[in-house]
């Protein structure tokens, strides 16, 4: 078992070297010349030229990937060309509401979700499953930006449940924090809810097909211990695989709605710095992002283990 | 409709072919709905020119941020500029983004995934580099890619379909290579049947059905992203009225006009709803136990 975990660790590796190649490769075809950009209009090309080799752009391509490598591995994403700040610390900055954000909406989502999609496939083909697969269509459908606006619209204008937009801090008190979240949660989740709920549905539906269920039943046992221990603790691994691939939903989902709802966050960030073309930070947050990304599901992947005892490596 | 299903049919599953109409809607109801709502909102776009009241250009400033009425349908935008007409020229740069980045990340994908999943030097490499390019949040490898380019329909195509491509190849993939294990396949190989002739004459037509399902939900999606693209500002160019731009304008006056959003939001998510269901519906009908699970 220790082999798989190590084994599994070790295959991150070739994964992140990608993202790194082609995230290096998005900021090298990006126009424009950085040198002259950072030493402004008044520069003359010998100053551009100093620049240039202060930053190595005049070295081979490798060499740059190779420093430029050796310098993430360091913790250092470069200088923001905007605001001439370490992209760490813009990030560090605004990393409370991203977080805030992203952890709520996945645990709200989860807890909705799979009791949900169970219900859904324990009553298989009844009204209620028809509106959870209804619901489920739509959470695909709607852009979510539109749910964000007609959440806004029911919730926030025309009943003054919510705020508007905006966030409020976790060290303002904890009611107004969670208030300003329920709507950017709501919409971020939805599209991540009808996913959960779908699959949850699917997969209960082919454990609670099988001997081991009708057994259970015919011995009398009732639905919560049928549903919950017996069932769910079998369908668990598909619900947990689609968690881990619903994060990049979320995580792409984070911009539109910090966006949406003004939220200072990484998200917001990072379409800032697509306005003005700041190169190093839409680099270091498509870095972050997928690094998060690859190690949740890293973690996800050394969860099966725990959850399924006959998974043996 | 009746066609592609007809194609499926034939590619994967039997008992589709030639079923009268009224048993067709009664076995798939929600395909029937999804192609229905489809080709209405095809037929409005195309009939653009026809249907729309004013020239979706065309401004007025006098008659700015009017809510619906007779005269403005869907109500006019910040410069008096009709909601109506701009909603049914915009719908046609959604669905061509949707269309064409459906059948290139579909061919493109289709063409890496047989190399991918028939040679094994090329897997090892292909797979490697379609992981790293999945673990990169879609959204934001497509904005990723507009920040470098020159904003304008063909570049937001090609970003989309770059995010795409690596979902087909992984589906082609493994169809693939549970169909070498075939006994038929290996017949052929025993056979001495060329390489290139199983790839095209075995395996090829049985990767088919399940790639059209898929083309379905990726013009889905590439119309979402390109909608959030140019919502974000990263899109197509400004003076493109597609949906997404149409949204973007509409966001500082959403308080106080908000049928600026609502109303190609909501022609969108019916959009998109209704390639969603075809798709679901075109997984059903190949696969009748996966449909009554899903």
């Amino acid at each position: 078992m220790y082999g798989y975990i190590l084994r599994r660790i070790l295959a991150t590796l070739p994964v992140l070297g990608i993202v790194a190649i082609v995230v290096f490769a998005i900021l090298h075809m990006s126009p424009g010349d950085p040198a002259a950009l950072i030493a402004g209009d008044h520069a003359t090309p010998q100053q551009i030229a100093d620049i240039r080799s202060k930053l190595g752009l005049d070295r081979p391509l490798y060499e740059q990937f190779a420093v430029w490598l050796a310098s993430l591995a360091s913790g250092d994403l470069g200088v923001s060309i905007f605001s001439n700040q370490p992209v760490t610390r813009l990030l560090a900055q605004r990393m409370e509401p991203t977080i805030s954000l992203a952890i709520s909406t996945t645990i709200v989502m989860v807890l909705l979700a799979v009791p949900i999609g169970v219900i859904a496939a324990w009553r298989a083909d009844s009204w209620i499953d028809h509106a959870v697969m209804t619901l489920a269509v739509l959470g695909f459908s709607l852009p979510i930006f539109v749910v964000a606006y007609l959440l806004v619209y029911a919730l926030a204008m025309t009943w003054d449940v919510f705020p508007v937009q905006g966030y409020a801090p976790l060290r303002d008190g904890i009611g107004a924090w969670a208030n300003h979240l329920v709507l950017p949660s709501l919409t971020l989740g939805l599209s991540f809810m009808a996913l959960i709920a779908r699959i949850t549905r699917a997969s209960m539906l082919e454990v609670l097909s099988q001997d081991y269920i009708r057994t259970a039943r015919s011995k009398g046992l009732g639905p919560r211990q049928l549903l919950i221990d017996h069932a769910l603790a079998n369908a668990a691994v598909p619900i947990v695989t689609i968690i881990g691939v619903g994060v990049a939903l979320l995580l792409g989902g984070v911009v539109v709605t910090e966006s949406v709802f003004a939220i200072p966050g990484i998200g917001r960030l990072v379409v800032d710095a697509i306005l003005t073309r700041d190169y190093p930070v839409i680099q270091g947050v498509l870095l972050i992002f997928s690094a998060v990304y690859v190690l949740l599901n890293l973690i996800i992947d050394l969860l099966y283990v725990v959850l399924d005892p006959r998974i043996r490596y | 409709m009746t066609d592609a299903l007809h194609q499926v049919g034939l590619a994967g599953d039997a008992g589709i072919l030639s079923p009268p109409r009224r048993a067709l809607v009664r076995r798939y109801p929600m395909v029937v709905l999804g192609a229905v709502l489809f080709a209405a909102v095809l037929l409005i776009t195309l009939a653009a020119p026809w249907l729309a009241s004013h020239d979706p250009q065309e401004i007025d400033p006098i008659a700015r941020l009017r809510p619906p009425s007779a005269e403005h349908l869907l109500g006019t935008d910040a410069l008096g500029r009709d909601v109506w007409s701009r909603t049914i020229y915009g719908g046609r740069i959604s669905l061509m983004v949707g269309l064409v980045v459906g059948l290139l990340a579909s061919a493109l994908g289709l063409a890496i995934g047989l190399v991918s999943g028939y040679s094994r030097i090329a897997d090892a490499i292909v797979m490697r580099v379609m992981d790293g390019l999945m673990s990169i949040p879609a959204i934001l490898l497509a904005i990723a890619l507009m920040s470098v380019a020159r904003a304008s329909i063909f570049t937001v195509i090609i970003a989309i379909t770059v995010v795409e491509i690596p979902r087909v190849v992984r589906l082609v993939r493994s169809v693939v290579l549970s169909l070498r294990e075939q006994t038929y396949v290996e017949a052929a190989i025993v056979a001495g049947t060329r390489p290139a002739r199983i790839v095209f004459k075995h395996i090829l037509p049985n990767t088919l059905a399940p790639l059209i399902v898929q083309t379905t939900y990726i013009c889905a999606a590439a119309m979402l992203v390109e909608a959030i693209l140019s919502f974000l500002g990263a899109g197509t160019p400004p003076e493109v009225p597609s949906w997404g731009n149409i949204m973007a304008e509409g966001r500082t006056f959403f308080q106080i006009a908000p049928w600026l959003i609502l109303s190609p939001g909501l022609l969108l998510g019916a959009t998109v709803l209704a390639v969603n269901l075809v798709g679901d519906g075109l997984r059903g009908a190949l696969d009748p136990r996966i449909a009554r699970r899903m």
